[in-house]
């Protein structure tokens, strides 16, 4: 055996195609089957596509690095799930690109922190975290007051598409005006954001007369974790989950 | 291994670029880390400015001293030894060395600017927006030219042991970065031109995320690494390699199981049950070619032990080799998902990746650049030994600080999040599990400075070998005879 290795080892070619054939085998058995095999992603009714003003909150999400210290996946143990809430489902990421769940907790998982916290929390806790928790050691983000900028957010929701997210034409089309809506509307009067979007928070977190980044931050903060109705899934119903 | 140097003429300005690089990266990287370190201890550091807050710095750390630091040593070191191994001059001369050595630098500060200014592809270790990875991309098709390129011009039949782990380093990190960071940008879709959504999504995404994370480690600072301590080892020790069919089955081992680890990041997570048991398993099996890497390391020194005694920069190589040793143990033993289940999310991770980075890959680092400096720039030896030994002291303090600070407050964390009192309820508020960390945050914080005063005095100790210069103490053990 050690005999043959000298001709790995006296052609480089020879060494790039073992090397090639050996770091393959491990990414082919553990990343392909994740496309094919059914059972990976549970069917659950529910989860959606983002709304363009989550879409964008999620995308400050991502520019602001929260992800280095908020995972966004609940383990199925007894004390997470009396911590968090139900243990994490792959469905409920099947829209994130990229996935967010993260792999330290400095702070706590925030897989389900929609609707644990009002508006009026979220503004001032994002704003000086230590104003409302006195130990915190989150940094404050008051810069997420300014406008938020939403000209291209159309082609975002086309990006998307691309990447396998369902936006329909019509929610492609309607992107900036559902964004504005989902700020400003009142939501008594079941704007069509609302329909486009079921359980979208309507509504404006910063109270300005302009859209801020913070007003989407907290839309995206407030979805999270909502859209699955777990109280409606009876044990048979589990069953076919994951089949 | 003796090899007539007067024969072939070594292209080695393009090393001391890389290497100087190497030593400026690595204290703004250090540099970085201990800041945010002392973030997490003191909030009021992240100053509510947008460009300094911890999520945006994190990012500018980790890329520092992975890709700006461990990358430039890298470049220096396999282009060294290529050139050295095979009595071949560099693929390319200066113009393809200086093309690859200002395209990086410039690359790493264009990553490290984007990141603190708010463009982010939001996976770790990935961070960079899609232009900057296409940037990558070419830089990276340079090094396997330049690299490959010497191999193939080489004198020596044989190519060495060091020259196959960095080519199994640059091929895989060519797959990785390749597989990982294909996206679609939004400028397509005449939108913002900073902005892309990766092709995966969902577990998928964090399936190909770690396969490519894991194998950051695995191959950029492990297989690279390797390289280096299996070339600067024997050199400094003066001893062959301990055993050459070691080293055939545990390279060869070792680049097989590692694509493998990835899910150990994903232990009960949405992703699939086979994969992660896969990821296990892989794992604890990896703990094989690892030790196997680490006992040709040591054996080498089979015969020269006691120059760990007189020669500071065999006890950097060899110390790193021992952090190896250790890390590749813990590694495997936190994969299990019993212990995992404690171990993720908690600073225990933030530990076991510091005893390697610090440990293992910081310390050969080292090891190689107080043998290069040297040797590039004409000199005997470094200016000082005595502060190669300063700096060796004061980074294992360090280390020991900072890792053992790490583990109490991640296994302490882990423990309170899972606490019950006797009614039944969970025992901790997580805010409290915060607070209970905040002692632990300052003595890491501690542990790092020490890492960056240790690496400050290398910088001293560079400049003066540099500049021809040699401390008092050197001058009389040359007088008296000894080494």
């Amino acid at each position: 055996m050690f005999k043959h290795h000298a001709k790995l080892e006296t052609n480089i070619f020879f060494l790039a195609v073992g090397i090639l054939l050996t770091i393959v085998v491990g990414g082919l058995v553990e990343v392909v089957p994740l496309f094919s095999i059914e059972s990976t992603i549970e069917k659950v009714d529910g989860v959606r596509p983002y709304s363009p003003l989550e879409l964008a909150g999620r995308n400050i999400y991502i520019r602001e690095g929260c992800y280095n210290c908020h995972s966004q996946m609940i383990r199925p143990f007894k004390d997470e799930v009396e911590r968090y809430g139900h243990y994490s489902l792959a469905a409920e990421s099947k829209y994130d690109h990229p996935f967010q769940w993260g792999s330290k907790r400095t702070g706590p998982d925030l897989a389900r922190v929609g609707g644990k916290y009002t508006n009026e929390w979220q503004l001032r806790h994002l704003i000086n975290p230590r104003d409302v928790v006195p130990g915190s050691i989150m940094p404050g983000y008051k810069h997420l007051m300014r406008p938020l900028d939403y000209a291209d957010i159309a082609a975002h929701l086309k990006a998307n598409r691309v990447v396998g997210v369902p936006y329909t034409d019509a929610q492609i089309a309607n992107a900036k005006k559902d964004l504005e809506e989902q700020v400003f509307a009142d939501p008594a009067s079941k704007p069509a954001v609302a329909a486009s979007y079921p359980k979208a928070q309507i509504g404006s977190a910063a109270g300005k007369d302009k859209v801020t980044e913070m007003d989407a931050l907290v839309a995206y903060l407030q979805v999270l974790g909502t859209m699955v109705d777990f109280s409606a899934i009876t044990p048979e119903a589990a069953k076919k989950m994951n089949r | 291994m003796s090899i007539n140097t007067e024969a072939t003429p070594y292209c080695d300005d393009v090393i001391q670029k890389f290497t100087i690089a190497a030593v400026f990266w690595g204290v703004v990287g250090f540099l970085a880390g201990d800041f945010i370190a002392l973030q997490l201890a003191f909030p009021v550091l992240n100053l509510d400015l947008e460009w300094t807050s911890f999520g945006r710095l994190r990012p500018v750390h980790t890329s520092a001293v992975i890709f700006a630091f461990g990358g430039n040593v890298l470049f220096a070191t396999s282009l060294y030894i290529a050139q050295r191994t095979c009595r071949a001059s560099l693929f390319g001369g200066s113009g393809l060395g200086g093309f690859i050595f200002f395209n990086f630098q410039a690359f790493i500060v264009a990553a490290a600017l984007s990141y603190v200014l708010g463009f982010s592809q939001g996976q770790e270790y990935a961070e960079p927006e899609w232009w900057l990875d296409l940037w990558l991309t070419v830089i990276w098709v340079a090094y396997l030219i330049a690299f490959a390129g010497t191999i193939m011009k080489r004198k020596e039949p044989h190519i060495y042991v060091a020259n196959w782990f960095f080519f199994a380093m640059i091929l895989t990190i060519a797959m990785l970065h390749l597989g990982n960071n294909v996206a679609v940008p939004v400028a397509l879709f005449g939108g913002s031109w900073m902005k892309s959504y990766n092709v995966f999504g969902g577990v998928q995404n964090a399936m190909t995320q770690w396969w490519y994370g894991h194998n950051a480690v695995g191959f950029f600072l492990t297989a690279g690494f390797l390289g280096i301590m299996y070339y600067f080892v024997p050199k400094r020790a003066e001893r062959p390699v301990y055993s050459y069919r070691l080293s055939i089955v545990h390279f060869w081992a070792l680049i097989f199981l590692y694509i493998w680890a990835g899910p150990h990041h994903l232990h009960y997570t949405a992703l699939p049950d086979w994969a992660q048991t896969l990821g296990m398993t892989f794992s604890v099996m990896l703990w094989m070619p690892s030790w196997g890497g680490m006992i040709n390391g040591l054996m080498t020194l089979s015969g020269a032990w006691d120059k760990l005694r007189t020669d500071p920069v065999m006890r950097f190589l060899v110390s790193s080799v021992a952090f190896y040793g250790m890390s590749t143990f813990e590694g495997p033993m936190m994969s299990i998902k019993a212990v995992n289940s404690l171990s993720h999310y908690t600073d225990w991770g933030i530990g076991h990746v510091h005893s390697g980075a610090l440990g293992w890959v910081a310390f050969v680092s080292f090891g190689a650049l107080y043998y290069l400096v040297p040797k590039l720039w004409g000199r005997k030896e470094m200016y000082s030994l005595k502060l190669v030994g300063v700096h060796f002291w004061i980074a294992t303090v360090g280390i020991v600080l900072y890792i053992t600070a790490m583990w109490i407050s991640g296994i302490m964390q882990g423990l309170m999040w899972r606490a019950y009192d006797s009614l039944g309820f969970l025992q901790y508020s997580f805010i409290e599990t915060v607070e209970a960390m905040h002692p632990y945050y300052v003595i890491r914080a501690l542990g790092g400075l020490l890492f960056v005063i240790g690496s400050l005095v290398m910088v001293y100790n560079v400049i003066k070998t540099i500049k021809g210069d040699v401390a008092d103490e050197a001058l009389a053990s040359a007088a008296s005879g000894a080494r």
